[in-house]
């Protein structure tokens, strides 16, 4: 009876010792790294990360968002840099202070994906806004992210160079993640807009298959931003920008290069050596 | 799609032993417990203390605590990243994406559960005993651990049902922890990153796991309090 | 008024001195004064709903009277233990060794002591060989005589008892009785409700008689059996039933 008495405190002691443990292994060198889904879940980063921490010792963590919960955590400085694919958002978010500079990475595309029977008739067509335009004209079931991530401003602005306002029972607004709108799509048979990465690393696809890529309107450029240390004073800037350096440096290069699932390249190196400054 | 089915991949994925679910089994039971921990600490005085004592408010507190109970995990992660991102009033702790920050948040969800559910079964109680335990000179300070011990076999339950909160969200952790594999990767949420990369198999066979684990962990609570009944009713 | 003029005694232990208790409008106990002295058992008697409940949950503190005082005292000054049985006996969910060493906790026994009073307490009554079963398991009998080793082992000066064997058959009844008799030849003050006029018979001392809410006697048992003061307690033994004073036209107070 007395020692079913102390079973409580027993447990909570070790129950102590577990949480505690478990914070004495997080003291390592590391950086912070806010990046987007689509990026993490093409694999890139497992082949990406070791290479660079092999090198300098430096652990990456990253921290996987949308492209605009990234902006958002690199705003309020939580994390010591950015690896995104937008634009305007990093242009932006630089020209305001938050980062110090950015530079392009590397590339991948999107791809537009649908069922094999092909409804809307948009194999063969010539360009990204005439494909578009069939799925419009036919009403052909298509799932968009609406979730304001960089894919899904693509998309937005697709439609848009295609003269078309979506609207209807056919074109459906999710509200989710890169992976679960291709689930989505999967289950009705949609046409969806991807990047390529997500595709490839996709697991279930069912009917779909890509029906149109090879624009260069769906060409997707990455960018690496340091957080600004003058802004927030706690970032690691100088680990920061080690890994921002080896990300356009040879090394970095061409680990990306020769990044492939299934033969297929994912992601093409751009680094162009000239860092794409706002003033 | 993947031709496996769950069950057997399940299975295989426990025997095969790999390191990185291991790591990741230990991290959710590391948060999750710690959590439910931190949370009876609070919650088991915090609730006795309201179901005993009269003061203004005392309505509206246990109305709160009510609802509470219902409070969606990603409002209380998106509260608890808030707090502790470095531009909030706990930055700089650094603690964001850390597990400190995800037993936090799964704090926040389960402290509710076990005070609301602690301050109903020490209210019945404390209508059984208040005029004997008055009679033997115990104040209503003094009653509390008395309470607490003799509505042990229900605060188990109030604690397990915590203990089931915590495990099985996601949207807290995944806020707060940022999801970093080997770093504040759980349960939940390699589920839902396997879901979002279609890898619905995987998927499924980690939430099996996931279930097994709560199950075992039930289980070990039921067995200690089967030793504990024959004992102490 | 209500208020008896009682004979003046040596070392009264406990005293009500215009004691009223009102609930939500009505007076369930009305200008209430009683002076009981350490000697003897003494026992409340009357019909469902008197007060008697009340009365001893007043003296024992457990609730506050809404008007005139409450007096205690020990060996003339000290303030005099108590301890009390309730009609159903309210056991914690633990074994019954542990009730008895929860309660001398309570009263700040030292912890290495507290085992061997406790299970001095259960030897007292019998209930060694139920030390370490869950007390909620017992039966009803069982219950209440450890609800009777826990006051023991408290040591009380004055023991209150509500209706102690109501719920029991006959044999439990016994035993709570001799229970309360060993209390009695200790020295403790008994003070006990009950329902039953045989109880009262075989232990009293005296009598306190009590009529909706009003405690209309306190007579040596001696003579209240024979010769009760008032024409209700006159009426209360006969097995009559016995109405509130504004229900019947007689009153309650004078005989004949
Ligand atoms: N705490 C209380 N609040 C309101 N009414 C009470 C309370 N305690 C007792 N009463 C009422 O007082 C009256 C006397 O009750 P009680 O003392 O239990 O009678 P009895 O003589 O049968 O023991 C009853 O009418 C009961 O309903
Ligand atoms: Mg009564």
């Amino acid at each position: 009876m007395r020692c079913f008495r102390r079973l409580p405190s027993i447990a909570a002691l070790i129950l102590l010792v577990a949480a505690t443990s478990a914070q004495v292994t997080a003291d390592t060198t590391f950086i912070t790294l806010a990046s987007t889904t689509s990026t993490d879940q093409s694999g890139l980063f497992r082949h990406l990360t070791p290479k660079f921490t092999e090198r300098t010792g430096i652990e990456v963590r990253v921290v996987a968002v949308g492209t605009g919960q990234a902006f958002a955590i690199g705003r309020r400085g939580d994390a010591d840099a950015l690896l995104v694919h937008h634009r305007a958002g990093e242009d932006e978010f630089v020209a305001a202070g938050y980062g110090t500079e950015r530079r392009d990475v590397m590339y991948n595309d999107f791809v537009l994906v649908g069922p094999r029977s092909d409804p809307a008739g948009v194999t063969g067509t010539q360009s990204i806004q005439d494909a578009l335009a069939r799925i419009a004209e036919s009403e052909s079931a298509f799932a968009s992210r609406g979730d304001d991530s960089g894919t899904h401003r693509k998309e937005l602005q697709l439609w848009a160079m295609a003269d078309i306002a979506p609207a209807g029972r056919w074109y459906r607004q999710l509200g989710s993640g890169m992976g679960p709108t291709l689930n989505t799509a999967a289950a009705m048979d949609a046409y969806v807009l991807t990047d390529r990465g997500t595709w490839l690393s996709f697991g279930n696809r069912q009917n779909l298959i890509i029906v149109f890529e090879g624009d260069e309107s769906l060409f997707n450029p990455y960018g690496s931003i340091p957080l600004n240390p003058e802004r927030f004073e706690w970032v690691k800037a100088d680990l920061a920008q080690q890994w921002h350096e080896w990300l356009v440096g040879e090394e970095g290069q061409a680990a990306i290069a020769e990044y492939h699932i299934d033969g297929e390249p994912l992601f093409f190196p751009m680094n162009t050596g000239a860092p794409s400054r706002v003033e | 799609m993947n031709s496996h089915d769950p069950f057997t991949l399940a299975l295989s994925l426990i025997l095969s032993g790999d390191p990185g679910l291991f790591g990741i089994i230990q991290l959710s039971l590391q948060v999750s417990l710690s959590a439910v921990l931190v949370a009876s600490l609070i919650g088991l005085p915090l609730g006795a203390a309201i179901a005993l004592f009269r003061f203004p408010g005392r309505g509206l507190v246990i109305t709160l605590l009510n609802a509470l109970m219902g409070l969606p995990p990603v409002v209380a992660g998106l509260l608890v990243y808030l707090s502790l991102s470095r531009a909030g009033p706990l930055g700089q702790f650094g603690l964001l994406f850390t597990p400190t920050a995800m037993v936090i948040a799964q704090t926040l969800l389960v402290l509710p559960i076990i005070a609301a559910l602690t301050r109903q079964a020490i209210e019945d109680l404390w209508e059984e005993y208040r005029e004997q335990l008055q009679s033997m000179g115990s104040g209503r300070v003094r009653a509390i651990p008395t309470l607490l011990w003799d509505a042990r076999i229900t605060l188990t339950t109030a604690v397990l049902a915590g203990f089931g909160r915590a495990s099985a969200e996601v949207g807290a952790v995944l806020i707060v922890g940022g999801n970093i594999e080997g770093v504040t990767r759980v349960m939940t949420t390699a589920i839902a990153l396997e879901t979002s990369k279609g890898d619905l198999p995987l998927a499924l066979a980690l939430g099996l796991v996931l279930l097994a684990l709560v199950a075992a962990v039930n289980a070990v609570a039921y067995l200690l309090g089967q030793a504990s009944r024959r004992h102490m009713q | 008024m209500s208020g008896l003029p009682l004979a003046s005694v040596p070392d009264p232990v406990l005293e009500l001195r215009n004691v009223s208790f009102m609930r939500s409008g009505k007076v369930l106990l009305d200008h209430g004064n009683l002076m009981l002295t350490q000697q003897g058992r003494t026992i409340i008697i009357g019909p469902n709903g008197a007060g008697k409940s009340l009365l001893m949950r007043l003296a024992h503190g457990l609730l506050e009277p809404s008007s005139g005082t409450i007096v205690c005292r020990h060996n003339g000054s000290g303030t005099p233990r108590q301890a009390m049985v309730f009609q159903r006996p309210v056991l914690l969910r633990r074994s019954s060794l542990a009730n008895v060493t929860h309660a001398l906790a309570l009263r700040g026994v030292p912890r290495r002591i507290r085992r061997n009073q406790a299970e001095q307490a259960l030897a007292r009554f019998g209930l060694t060989h139920l030390a370490q079963r869950p007390a909620r398991i017992l039966s009803g009998g069982e219950q209440q005589r450890l609800a009777l080793a826990r006051a023991w082992a408290l040591e009380p000066d004055i023991l209150f008892l509500d209706e102690p064997s109501s719920a029991l058959d006959p044999a439990a009844t016994k035993a709570v009785e001799d229970a309360v008799n060993v209390f009695f030849r200790k020295g403790t003050k008994i003070v006990m409700t009950t329902h039953d006029l045989g109880q009262a018979r075989r232990l009293a001392d005296e009598v306190v008689f009590m009529c909706c809410g009003r405690i209309l006697e306190r007579t040596p048992a001696a003579t209240f059996f024979d010769t009760p003061t008032t024409v209700a307690a006159a009426a209360f033994l006969r097995g009559e039933l016995v109405l509130a004073p504004w229900e019947s036209p007689t009153p309650l107070t004078t005989n004949g």
